[in-house]
């Protein structure tokens, strides 16, 4: 079946539409009311994708989503690579999360950086009944103790935490003056707060506005400012993304001050107020800070996308533009130098992907920021849709990326997402790994849109060449035209649907 | 620019380029105001002392790299070993999207597990409509033959009645009333995820045996010669759960595998997804009550399971997840003595390989120091198997061990010299270890993927055997238990020492010498 010429699109829209009605008919009909009000159909033209989003989850259903504590320790705080993260309450949550996100840093583990470890207060029952205040100033102790090069703590809560009624925030600033005047930060996030991990990035973001920035108040940098000064807010580093960002804003001969927050560290969160332009790449997790930052010190911020040469380009130009002259021809010079490695990234693996579709569901900015890098590569993405976004991403999404017709799916259901999938048979998917294997199994070629599954860095020019790698390789696998068992042709359903 | 089109490097070298290289040592030096590579030395150095150690080991109240998950993981592991079973996590979502990440990143698999999604409002009235919503849309949508519900935390703090919002839903039509909907409070402060398969256990069988939370009679116990077979959390379950059938069969012994979970989590890629495979029919857990005996694998993952069965009149057993020759002789016997079969001739002949094996390799392992950590009963069965081999266990820690345990070690240590200079660390985690890695200096150590950290930090080599493996692939397909299972976790031993050799051998002109290609 194909999806992709722009004749058939009123027929695209109507097989989606009935594939909605479809998906719904299987929920009992409270459920289906609900759900009814996150999928639709994108219509070229409309401010945005025409879901609903950013709502409690149903429950009972295979939701992708996380938990609070997954936006804050799991994304925003635990890659500040020189403080230690307490993950406060029982064992599992710092367990699942432990070294999960590959955000990558350079530094000294266990001495002068601690990324890649599980500090928990592993809670007891205890612990539950009398409260856990008494055992946290004790692990801060502890961690003096132990680490001493340590740059601060801060503290994660799960879900016990806020049901005792446990006073981190007095914990904290008690050990901070005994410290000194160490930086140690509570943040509430435990995971039934909200609906998924969004709000665990705002409140995450809010904690650093409290506890960092107006506890250093106007402190002088240790640096020199320079008219170029920078910040890259909202990359996490997966597996190198925010060095092969970071790079081309120095090419152009901007001076990056600070990385928020993979391979970040607390001097780099000190300095961000005296950017000149913060650059905020996850748009969803981190615009609260910049909008603080916006008002309160004045520093604009400018989003930019560094998927695909296209988008690339646009982005380099846009930065550049809220600087002189020099950087904008440094802008156009960086793009130049590095079109010799697009053209040639595009000769080789266009042809072997041109027209090939792709369903997305991933979290973040990636749903609407990846899809200039396949149409780069020739492929069209016909489906998409938020674990956690907000309306604000589905106008984004809306007004500059998605193509008349595309299927919507906020918040999607595991039930969903298979028989998206098992009817629009698209070539590949991108999510992540609890739906990785579904879809393998199905026989359909996949790549971990949140992890680069291990590979990477995907952002900037560098980046764009390991992308296009790995959706060649995912799709032109031989493995997949294996998986139907050459003697039993015709009795799968999937088969008999790709075969309609 | 380091980037090239025809030979992609992806981070293994980009950032190795001296681009990256000066990017990187710019950024550290202006603005991640770092300690002094001076200081950084000192501290690293001071942290492989004794003082060290010993401030280390006076933590009372930070745990850093715990070697234990919590409770709710272990009950959805026991849950997905039953035909069509949907595990169901009572409590915040998050936790549920950890769990099945967990699992798909170690069996390379789909987990299969909702939650009723609680945010604030239920942390403030309480779950019941999460419940009663939850269990209707996951009984229409994924069509499963059983619910098995577990707690989280969350709702264990709020104090949710699974007994009462179950009946409760039942009541207000979320599902049949004669559906099977066993449950366990698991909350994630207490015990670990072997402790959630226990309680997860126990609640399957109760609801069957029991009279299904009083809405049937109590099944009446009419003793048979079956044996039951209950494998623990166990990380290998698909390999040894395939290896211990084989195995029965072969004994022609009439069994039945409480939890299989071999099929669900080894799923074949052929253009059709299953949610479900496999698992202990519903009939078959029920029938289980009249077996003649229950065997467990992992004394430690059965605490109250195995009471529950013996208070219903069955004898029961329990090993401590068996590996090697002593131990599945133990195991193969208890089974032949309880069924009331004979050990056939060619079970024998498996023995007599896998002794074989050892006596054509052991040299290799003589006298070698080994620390080992994992859950209690791997790690038991592991330094068993290591001082059979002629190996010295010098350090066997368990995070989630408790004195019963360590005694258990001890006895354990005391029974063959090999275990003269060999302590038992239960409670402790794996930055305890990593002191006693610098102390105790063994030439090995035997543990999970976060054991690299371990090998990186203090430059012993890792023998990766436990849970999770999430850096090799397929490991959980090869069973460690039976002689066969032997043999592999014997050849994965001998294969990490021979690379170590290699590497330890392989410079030219200086130790070359002993880069031998007979072994």
């Amino acid at each position: 079946m194909s999806v992709s010429t722009p004749t058939d699109i009123a027929q695209v829209k109507e097989r989606n539409r009935a594939l909605i009605q479809e998906v719904l008919e299987v929920y009992p009909a409270k459920s289906a009311k609900r759900r009814a009000k996150h999928l639709n159909v994108s219509e070229e033209g409309k401010s945005d994708c025409g879901v609903k989003s950013n709502i409690k989850s149903i429950p009972g259903v295979m939701t992708i989503r996380g938990c609070a504590y997954a936006g804050s320790k799991g994304v925003v705080w635990g890659p500040i690579k020189d403080m230690i993260h307490i993950s406060h309450g029982p064992v599992g949550c710092g367990q699942y999360s432990w070294a999960a996100r590959r955000n990558y840093y350079i530094g000294t583990t266990g001495i002068d950086t601690f990324v890649t470890m599980q500090f928990t207060s592993d809670f007891q029952e205890k612990d539950i009944v009398f409260g856990g205040d008494k055992k946290l100033a004790k692990i801060m102790d502890e961690i003096e103790m132990l680490f001493p090069l340590n740059k601060g703590i801060t503290v994660q809560s799960e879900c016990p935490i806020g049901l005792i009624g446990d006073d981190i925030e007095a914990v904290s600033k008690s050990k901070s003056k005994e410290y000194g005047g160490k930086t140690i930060v509570p943040v509430r996030c435990e995971g039934f707060r909200g609906v998924s991990q969004s709000l665990g990035h705002h409140i995450a973001n809010d904690a650093v506005r409290d506890w960092v920035f107006d506890k250093v108040g106007d402190k002088e940098p240790t640096f020199e400012p320079s008219p170029y000064d920078v910040a890259i807010i909202g990359d996490y580093n997966i597996g190198g993304d925010a060095w092969s960002s970071r790079i081309l804003l120095e090419e152009m001969g901007l001076r990056v001050i600070a990385q928020w927050s993979g391979d970040g560290s607390i001097a780099e969160l000190e300095a961000t107020p005296k950017a000149k332009l913060n650059v905020l790449h996850c748009y969803r997790s981190m615009n609260y800070i910049s909008r603080h930052m916006e008002e309160k010190y004045g520093i604009p911020w400018v989003e930019y996308n560094f998927f695909g040469p296209s988008k690339i380009e646009e982005s380099l130009r846009k930065i550049a533009s809220y600087f002189d002259e020099s950087i904008q021809e440094n802008a156009e010079k960086v793009i130049a130098r590095y079109r010799a490695l697009t053209d040639a990234v595009i000769a080789k693996y266009k042809p072997r992907l041109q027209g090939k579709t792709v369903m997305l569901y991933v979290g973040g900015l990636r749903p609407r920021h990846v899809i200039g890098a396949y149409e780069d590569l020739g492929m069209e993405v016909v489906g998409t849709g938020y674990e956690f976004g907000h309306n604000d991403d589905y106008q984004r999404t809306a007004q500059h990326y998605v193509k008349d017709g595309t299927l919507i799916y906020d918040d999607v259901t595991g039930y969903e997402f298979e028989k998206f999938v098992d009817k629009i048979q698209p070539d590949l998917v991108g999510s992540g790994i609890k739906e990785k294997y579904v879809f393998q199994k199905m026989g359909v070629p996949f790549r971990q849109m949140h992890s680069w599954d291990y590979s990477g860095p995907y952002h900037g020019y560098d980046g764009f060449a390991i992308f296009a790698r790995d959706m060649d390789m995912a799709i032109n696998s031989p493995v997949w035209s294996m998986a139907p068992t050459p003697w039993k042709a015709g009795e799968s359903d999937t088969m008999a649907i790709a075969a309609e | 620019m380091p980037q090239d089109a025809d030979q992609v490097k992806d981070h293994f070298e980009l950032f190795r380029g001296d681009e990256y290289k000066d990017m990187l040592a710019r950024k550290r030096s202006e603005f991640e105001n770092p300690h002094p590579d001076a200081e950084i030395e000192r501290v690293k150095e001071w942290a492989k002392t004794e003082e060290y150690k010993d401030l280390n080991f006076s933590r009372e109240a930070l745990t850093i790299n715990p070697a234990k998950a919590c409770q709710p993981l272990g009950a959805v592991f026991a849950a997905v070993g039953f035909e069509a079973t949907l595990p169901f996590v009572h409590g915040s979502q998050g936790c549920v999207a950890y769990y099945r990440s967990h699992f798909s990143r170690h069996f390379k698999e789909p987990t299969s597990c909702v939650s009723s999604s609680m945010t604030e409002d239920a942390a403030v009235f309480g779950g019941l409509t999460n419940m009663v919503d939850g269990l209707a849309n996951a009984y229409s949508m994924y069509k499963p033959k059983m619910i098995a519900v577990a707690t989280t935390c969350m709702a264990e703090v709020i104090g949710d009645d699974l007994n009462a919002f179950i009946k409760t839903a039942k009541e207000k039509e979320s599902l049949p009333a004669e559906f099977d909907v066993p449950f366990a409070h698991t909350p994630a402060f207490v015990g670990s995820h072997i402790t959630g398969y226990d309680n997860a256990m126990k609640g399957i069988l109760e609801h069957f045996w029991d009279g299904k939370a009083k809405t049937a009679p109590k099944l009446e116990r009419v003793p048979n010669g079956s044996i039951n077979f209950l494998n623990g959390f166990d990380g290998y379950a698909v390999g040894n759960l395939r290896e211990v059938k084989r195995i029965f069969d072969m004994m022609q012994v009439e069994y039945t595998i409480l939890g299989d979970q071999s099929d669900v989590w080894d799923t074949p890629t052929d253009g059709t997804f299953r949610m479900y495979d496999g698992g202990t029919t519903l009939e078959d857990a029920a029938n289980a009550i009249h077996a003649k005996g229950t065997i467990s694998m992992q004394e430690y993952c059965t605490e109250k399971t195995l009471p529950f069965i013996a208070v219903h009149g069955q004898e029961t057993a329990a090993f401590n997840h068996p590996i090697g020759i002593e131990a599945t002789d133990s195991f193969v016997m208890e089974v032949a003595r309880m069924a009331g079969v004979e050990i056939p001739d060619e079970l024998a002949k498996e023995r007599g390989r896998l002794v074989d094996a050892i006596a054509d390799s052991n040299a290799h392992i003589h006298g070698k120091k080994f620390a080992i950590y994992g859950d209690p009963d791997l790690a038991y069965g592991l330094a068993k198997f290591v001082m059979e081999l002629g190996g010295e266990p010098v350090v066997v820690l368990s995070t989630n061990g408790g004195k019963a345990w360590a005694a258990k070690m001890q006895e354990l240590f005391d029974s063959s010299p090999f275990g003269a200079n060999c302590e038992a660390y239960p409670g402790k985690d794996l930055w305890h270890m990593r002191s006693l890695l610098f102390t105790e200096a063994p030439d090995f150590l035997i543990g999970n993927t976060y054991g690299k950290y371990l090998e990186r930090d203090t430059g012993v080599p890792l023998i990766r055997i436990g849970f999770p493996i999430f850096d090799r692939h397929h490991k959980h397909r090869y069973p460690v238990w039976g002689y066969q299972g032997g043999l592999n976790v014997l050849v994965t031993i001998l294969d990490r020492i021979f690379e170590h050799m290699d590497a330890t051998t392989n410079v030219p002109s200086k130790t070359d010498y002993s880069y031998d290609i007979i072994r």
